[in-house]
């Protein structure tokens, strides 16, 4: 194309198209930036902040801060390991993650930053939320939002993909917290066990009833190989 | 379901137009009409406006003005920040409980009144002060509290609580407030008598063009904050596309220890609003919107009469006299309670209809703002100085202080000193001259900017108060020798937790953890290795955050170690044996004693 131009990731020469993201012509040049709330194919929210990189010396997140002409990103500096490593510290801290006990362990994305960044027990202290209340009333999915992350993926899934509007965020600050589209109970929405919005979750809060162990435990996604491999790969591929 | 409801709700809807942008203002509404937004309430608001009830619920769940839950028909809301805790809010707090027999966060048992804690109301200079319903009550004692309950179980009309009204405008058939502008020093710029149209009849006079350059030849900077370049930020402005641009007012007035925004609005409304008229003009809008903060819910029928008189005055509306005639109104849109509806994408969300999230930028409001048509927002006093620019030239106006940071500026004073209240200084004034006039106490500390500025000690009182060195909105709170330091800091960190919006992750958890640590340390239980802790974490805090909140909330912190670190290293300790000071054995074992029904070997040895 006419129009491409290029720029740097941590001294690496990049390629982009106009309107495409940082975090887009880096994973395409197989430079992987960690992302939580980030997922391929919704838009960009800049909600959990792992994906923050130097943009000429500023920060930016990178899911959503549009790559230009010649600019300077840093991506892999000791400040912005340190950096995310707190990020996702917080978000272990701020629910309730029993990886053991949990159905998404070795698919859950936030599970495998943590072990990307070397994170064997949080260095914060747990805030364990009192009053987050799950959801089993529907019969073919529950909620937990003792492990809800806050992303907001669920929300724009479900708008944006299946032209619904079954989850949003209520309340504000630490309260924060997932909500559906009816007084209480998921079963009282619109929501379908098909919906794209069941797909997206990158961690144990909105899961399918009684496919937890459909994949046992030593053949799931993050088994094997880090998160972000499977970007890095197509740099080696090239 | 309750048809009278359904009704009440559809009425409201109706007046905005079953327009879904307008959510705030009919959830506002509901609320005053029903005392709350309730299930049924918020079902009925999305049928009638087309949108899903979540969507209801997620901006209704947002505003500390609205609520889902049930409230007293009048809500008491005593202000708890700093100011008003070292003017005695916690007597009156007491006075309250006991009079009304119930605790804060709760309502009587006949369901008439609720008690309730609210940051800064912007009345600091006349603290402790209270709202009850719309109505502003200051200079509080433990008497005037038991003295309102009576009153109010009497007649329940908040507005008959105010006895005698302040000065100036306070005054005025449509705003009855006890409030006191306590203007002590009024300049030349945006406190000085006000002829109506003379500003707005030069400024249109000249071509929108010629507006621009000479806001730029004034080198008007922006009063809210930030400090950017008004003219540049018209000129931007205008030069994007799109069907329609705006101008928005920002009167949110949120940063505790600000009311200098407050005075203008009762004082200077006039000069205001031809300024935003003049923004209009110069950008290409037909639409000016002003967000006033719910707190200021009390100057709403008397500013809507200013407009009307302009209106009738040809000074707004259809035909607004000029060079070519040009159309222009504003409205007033109401804030609900939040802080961060004054960071200006937060702002627009709000205006939208939505809870108050920031916006992802880029796009600026420049380019996408209000319902992504191109927007200029601007703070109350700098478009007030917009407009005094074109009635006595940029030349007059460029004079007036240091070259970066002409012009005056407001500060808001309050704490510590004999003379709280609203100041005009020439910018580039030194903080001790401000404390001089202000009759500062025996100052030992300066909270400059509010809760997201900085403390500064006797070291930097020589500074000035410019964009170039002590930057700042204009709030300045005294702090004298006998106070406790870490006391403020604390506030503050507990309102930005409060006010986060929770959409990103370093502010809506990385704020709580700075707040426990503090705590920690203040309860004596804090490790030297706290501070450094304290400092990491306000670091990548600020580093990571999505908005100005969160990029400014870890400052109390940051500043307050820079200033005044010993008191922080006092209070600090090195754990005697093993354990850390903050860890408490006895309790981590309570439960395991519990169960096991005996004591612990270990806590017995
Ligand atoms: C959390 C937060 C709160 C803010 N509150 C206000 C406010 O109450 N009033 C205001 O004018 N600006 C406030 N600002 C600054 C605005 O975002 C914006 O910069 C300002 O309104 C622009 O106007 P100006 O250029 O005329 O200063 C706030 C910013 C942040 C980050
Ligand atoms: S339920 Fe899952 S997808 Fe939805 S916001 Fe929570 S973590 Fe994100
Ligand atoms: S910094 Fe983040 S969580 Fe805090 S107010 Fe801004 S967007 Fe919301
Ligand atoms: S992935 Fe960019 S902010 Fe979450
Ligand atoms: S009114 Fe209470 S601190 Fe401002």
């Amino acid at each position: 194309m006419s129009d491409t131009f290029t720029f740097t990731v941590d001294g690496v020469e990049v390629a982009a198209e106009p309107g495409q993201t940082i975090l887009e012509a880096a994973q395409n040049a197989g430079i992987y930036i960690p992302r939580l709330c980030h997922r391929d194919g919704l838009e960009p929210a800049g909600a959990c902040r792992v994906c923050t990189v130097m943009v000429d010396g500023r920060p930016q997140t990178a899911c959503n801060f549009p790559a230009s002409e010649g600019v300077v990103v840093d991506n892999e500096t000791d400040q912005l390991l340190e950096l995310r490593r707190d990020i996702i510290d917080m978000l272990f801290v701020e629910g309730n993650h029993w990886c053991m006990f949990c159905e998404k362990s070795g698919d859950c994305e936030l599970q495998a930053l943590a072990y990307r960044f070397g994170i064997a027990a949080p260095s914060f202290p747990f805030q364990f939320p009192a009053d987050r209340q799950a959801d089993l009333s529907h019969p073919d999915i529950w909620i937990d939002r003792d492990r809800c992350i806050l992303c907001g993926r669920c929300v724009r899934a479900s708008r944006d993909l299946d032209g619904k509007h079954v989850f949003d965020f209520v309340d504000r600050g630490p309260a924060k917290r997932i909500a559906v589209n009816a007084e209480a109970r998921l079963r009282d929405t619109d929501a379908d066990v098909t919906d794209e919005a069941l797909e997206v979750c990158p961690v144990g809060a909105l899961m399918k009833k009684g496919t937890g162990f459909d994949v046992p435990v030593g053949r799931r996604t993050y088994d094997w190989e880090p998160i972000g491999s499977e970007i890095e790969k197509r740099q080696t591929q090239e | 379901m309750d048809e009278s409801l359904e009704q009440a709700v559809s009425e409201i809807c109706d007046q905005y137009n079953n327009d879904p942008t307008r959510l705030v203002d009919v959830a506002r509404a509901v609320q005053a009409r029903l005392g709350h937004v309730g299930n049924a309430a918020m079902d009925a608001i999305a049928g009638n406006l087309g949108i899903h009830r979540v969507e209801v619920e997620s901006c209704v769940s947002f505003y500390s003005f609205l609520s889902t839950e049930p409230k007293g028909e009048v809500v008491i809301r005593l202000c708890d920040d700093i100011i008003d805790e070292m003017k005695g809010s916690s007597r009156v707090a007491r006075a309250f409980r006991k009079e009304l027999g119930i605790d804060f966060g709760e309502t009587t048992p006949d369901g008439r009144i609720s008690l309730e804690w609210t940051p800064c109301i912007g009345m600091c200079d006349q603290a402790p002060a209270a709202l009850v319903n719309d109505v502003v009550l200051t200079w509080l004692s433990s008497d005037a509290a038991r003295r309102i309950v009576r009153e109010l179980r009497e007649h329940m009309d908040p507005q008959k609580l105010v006895h005698s009204f302040g000065d100036g405008n306070n005054a005025h058939e449509l705003v009855r407030a006890m409030v006191d502008n306590n203007i002590r020093k009024a300049g030349p710029v945006v406190l000085a008598p006000v002829t109506q149209g003379d500003a707005l009849h030069k400024a249109l006079s000249m071509s929108p063009a010629e507006v621009i350059r000479e806001v730029k030849t004034a080198r008007l900077r922006g009063r809210g904050g930030a400090g950017f370049p008004t003219g540049m930020k018209w000129d931007f402005t205008r030069g994007s596309d799109g069907d329609r641009k705006y101008v928005v007012c920002n009167a949110d007035e949120g940063e505790p220890g600000t009311f200098k925004d407050r005075v203008i609005l009762t004082e200077r409304a006039e000069l205001l609003f031809e300024g935003m008229v003049i923004a209009g003009y110069a950008v290409g809008a037909e639409t000016g919107i002003l967000y006033l903060r719910g707190e200021y819910a009390y100057l709403r029928a008397y500013l809507e009469h200013v407009l009307d008189d302009m209106r009738e005055k040809g000074l707004l509306g259809k035909g607004i006299c000029g060079r070519q005639p040009f159309d222009f109104d504003i409205r007033i849109q109401m804030g609900a309670g939040s802080y961060v509806c004054g960071e200006e994408t937060a702002l627009l969300s709000s205006c939208e209809g939505k809870r108050g999230d920031p916006k992802t930028r880029p796009p600026f409001p420049a380019q996408k703002g209000y319902l992504a048509q191109p927007t200029v927002v601007n703070n109350v006093e700098t478009l007030c100085c917009a407009a005094r620019i074109f009635e006595k030239g940029s030349g007059w106006f460029a004079e007036i202080g240091p070259h970066g940071s002409p012009g005056t500026k407001l500060l808001s004073i309050s704490g510590d000193c004999s003379k709280p209240g609203v100041y005009e200084l020439p910018m580039g004034v030194s903080l001790a001259d401000v404390l001089d006039l202000c009759g500062a106490r025996d100052p030992k500390a300066v909270q400059i900017g509010g809760a997201s500025g900085r403390m500064v000690g006797e070291d930097d009182f020589e500074r000035s108060v410019s964009y170039d060195d002590l930057a700042t909105g204009g709030a300045l709170m005294v702090f004298s020798h006998k106070r406790d330091i870490l006391k403020p800091v604390r506030k503050f960190m507990e309102f930005f937790v409060e006010e986060s919006c929770g959409y990103c992750t370093p502010c809506r958890v990385g704020n709580k953890l700075l707040l426990q640590c503090l705590e920690r340390i203040m309860a004596g239980k804090g490790v030297p290795e706290d501070i450094e802790y304290l400092e990491r974490l306000s670091e990548n805090i600020v580093t990571a955050s999505r908005c100005g909140l969160g990029q400014t909330s870890p400052n109390p912190i940051r500043t307050s170690l820079k200033s005044f670190r010993v008191a922080y290293e006092d209070m600090v300790q090195e754990p005697e044996g093993a354990l850390r000071p903050s860890f408490d054995l006895g309790a981590a074992l309570a439960e395991a004693e519990k169960i096991a029904g005996r004591g612990s070997t270990i806590l017995n040895e």
